[in-house]
């Protein structure tokens, strides 16, 4: 267990929440993708901050916190708008979402 | 002992990953983006951050995965229908991941071994969100509500 | 002597560990340890399971003027066996329509949470299976993963029943989880720690010789467990708070659609939830394993811990007894209007208490508190509607 191993396996939780972001049409599946990619940052402020120097300084825990903290208040936006879009317009494929009128 | 744990964890976080991006099945899909966040919390243990751990299993688990649950239930009629996945996704991942594989790879300063330390205790955390980090609390604090009463206000019925 | 005896299960397990230290690399130690404690849970708390089914229905039965069950084995104590046999070699039955995967995970997972939330309970001194600093934080972390299983039960069946009954079920698990965390915050405040035993030790001493230090008595704790104990109810589906599974309307919610062994899964999850919750209750509120008189701290610590554990037990099942059915919107409205209220009232009167000396002055003071809001909160909530003839609302 190296830091660049960690750094390569949150790398690729980043790219699989990437790819769930950019090719899946589901609102729901684009929320998670982007869900995971915070993870996977959140996995590199705590690598970080385990290999640093210093780590008596919690600096890296307390970022990680705010993270899933803000992390947290995002998904229950997101989750609250594909609720009122689906009603709106009956779907929740994203492509299809493209009137402005309402 | 460590590097078997580490091993595990990574095929089961990497693995429940790529479910929930790929599986048809929107619950299955939910219910592995779950379990991602049990291999997270448990590199967090490994790497001696219990708390964020415990705080990630807590609001994710707890909060999110339901909230994600509820929002499939509620959009239900919809599921099934969106089937068509989008190929280009995929090959933006993958230039994506090598970028950054290459960029760590060629990355010669990183430390190989943690330094040994005690785990970080729960009651410094909170010591420390109540001196140096307590703007921030309160800037997340005031986020928090805002989010929900945005929330709410998005999901009201909306009166004709 | 009766030291030896206080740690007697200490003992044996280092006993038992001594075959392979020394022999033995570090980590596989560590698993022995961790598997030995993991055996000893499992074991006494399946038995208490076992007990508490058969008591349950022996004190129900006596408080509704019958017998209970009285026929297998002396005093019907070997019931749980006969239902045990009857419910493994049921067929179990998986409906046609149903997500499979996802309707075998649910009674997996939700056993698995409630097994997982009792081992961080100090059940005697120096005799907590798995000591982590958040000890607290990772028990309400872990029963939060319930709903997620019930959710999985009530999806998984494609029953309304069992969707209904779920929604239901995570509906009041939310609303009740609130007052259930925020009722722990005074006690986690004024102690300092999420640690479970520094909560325990923090309950150690006792004034006058007799009256012990237990945060049950002083009226921000006592107003506080009270509330974690009402919240506790709801949680752990009983009675009066069980329209999750109230079979005169539903069925039996999310377990409609499960047969044989895997009811029994959830029967056990059920009663296992109920001793986790009445555990946290105990280190929380009540000393954990700590004597209530001090001349009596002789007697060995987890006796007192179990003493402790019937006592809140045969609470739920005389509740049970006793209490009819509530209905959906009464369990909402006293959710968020009385107890969430009421459990922050609990933290500004912990922290009341703690800056008037934690003596006389402050019980007094925090008394006082509590007293304004409640009171203030039953005018608030007194809508002046008195009994009047039922209206009937039908679904469109």
């Amino acid at each position: 267990m190296t830091l660049s191993i960690l750094l390569v396996v949150s790398a690729a939780l980043f790219c699989i929440g990437l790819l769930a972001a950019l090719s899946r049409r589901h609102a729901i599946f684009i929320l998670i993708g982007i869900e995971m990619m915070l993870a996977a940052a959140n996995l590199n402020f705590i690598a970080f901050w385990r290999f640093a120097p210093q780590p008596a300084q919690p600096t890296g825990v307390m970022v990680a916190i705010f993270a899933i903290a803000i992390a947290a208040a995002e998904a229950a936006v997101g989750l609250a708008m594909v609720i009122a879009v689906y009603r709106h317009f009956r779907s929740t494929n994203v492509d299809q979402l493209d009137r402005l009128k309402g | 002992m460590s590097s078997i744990a580490f091993v595990a964890i990574t095929i089961l976080t990497l693995a429940a990953a790529l479910a929930a991006a790929t599986l048809q099945k929107l619950m299955h899909a939910a219910l592995s983006f779950a379990v991602m966040f049990v291999g997270i919390s448990a590199f967090f243990f490994l790497l001696g951050a219990e708390f964020v751990g415990l705080v990630q299993i807590f609001v994710y688990i707890g909060a999110v995965a339901v909230l994600i649950v509820f929002t499939i239930l509620l959009t239900r009629d919809d599921v099934g229908k969106v089937q068509s996945f989008n190929w280009s996704g995929v090959i933006v991942a993958i230039a994506v991941f090598a970028g950054l594989v290459w960029a760590i790879a060629n990355t010669k300063s990183l430390p190989l071994t943690p330094p040994l330390i005690e785990p970080v205790r729960v009651q410094r955390i909170g010591e420390l969100l109540m001196t140096n980090y307590v703007w921030p609390l309160q800037c997340v604090g005031v986020l928090l509500t805002a989010a929900l009463i945005g929330a709410l206000i998005l999901v009201m019925e909306e009166k004709t | 002597m009766s030291d030896s005896l206080d740690q007697i299960f200490i003992h044996a397990k280092q006993w038992l560990l001594s075959f392979i230290s020394g022999r033995a690399p570090d980590w596989l130690i560590q698993i022995a340890s961790s598997l030995i404690n993991i055996a000893t849970l499992l074991g006494v708390f399946l038995t208490l399971f076992a007990l508490i089914s058969v008591l349950e229905r022996k004190i129900l039965g006596r408080m509704q003027n019958r017998y209970g069950p009285n026929r297998v084995g002396p005093f019907g104590l070997f019931q749980p066996v006969a239902d045990g046999i009857k419910m493994l070699i049921k067929e179990d039955i998986v409906p046609d329509r149903a997500d499979k995967i996802v309707h075998f995970l649910a009674p997996v997972l939700i056993a698995a949470t409630a097994i997982l939330s009792l081992g961080v309970i100090p059940y005697g001194r120096n005799m907590t299976p798995f000591v982590i600093d958040g000890g607290i934080l990772f028990f309400f972390a872990v029963g939060s993963t319930t709903e997620l299983a019930v959710f999985m039960a009530g999806w998984g069946s494609n029953n309304k029943f069992s969707m209904l009954g779920a929604m239901r079920a995570i509906a009041q698990m939310i609303s009740y989880e609130l007052p259930l965390i925020i009722t722990v915050l005074p006690v986690v405040m004024i102690v300092g720690s999420l640690n479970p035993d520094k909560i325990v030790g923090a309950q150690a001493a006792y004034s006058l010789g007799f009256m012990p230090h237990w945060f049950v008595f002083t009226p921000w704790g006592a107003t506080a467990f009270i509330l974690f104990f009402v919240s506790g109810l709801v949680e752990s589906n009983r009675t009066p708070f069980d329209v999750p599974e109230g079979e005169s309307e539903i069925v039996a919610g999310h377990m409609t659609e499960y047969s044989g062994f895997k009811y029994a899964t959830f029967f056990m999850a059920e009663y296992i939830g109920m001793f986790a919750i009445s555990g946290l209750g105990i280190t929380l509120f009540l000393g954990g394993w700590r004597a209530p008189v001090h001349f009596l701290d002789f007697i060995p610590s987890y006796v007192w811990f179990f003493v402790k554990l019937s006592i809140l037990l045969f609470v739920y099942i005389w509740l049970r007894g006793t209490l009819p059915r509530t209905r959906v919107d009464q369990i909402m409205n006293f959710a968020w209007k009385f107890m969430l209220p009421m459990a922050f009232t609990c933290v500004v009167a912990a922290a009341v208490w703690h800056y008037t000396g934690r003596g006389l002055r402050g019980w007094l003071w925090s008394l006082a508190v509590i007293a304004a809001v409640y009171f203030t909160l039953s005018i608030l909530l007194d809508t002046r509607r008195k009994f009047a003839p039922r209206t009937y609302r039908f679904a469109e």
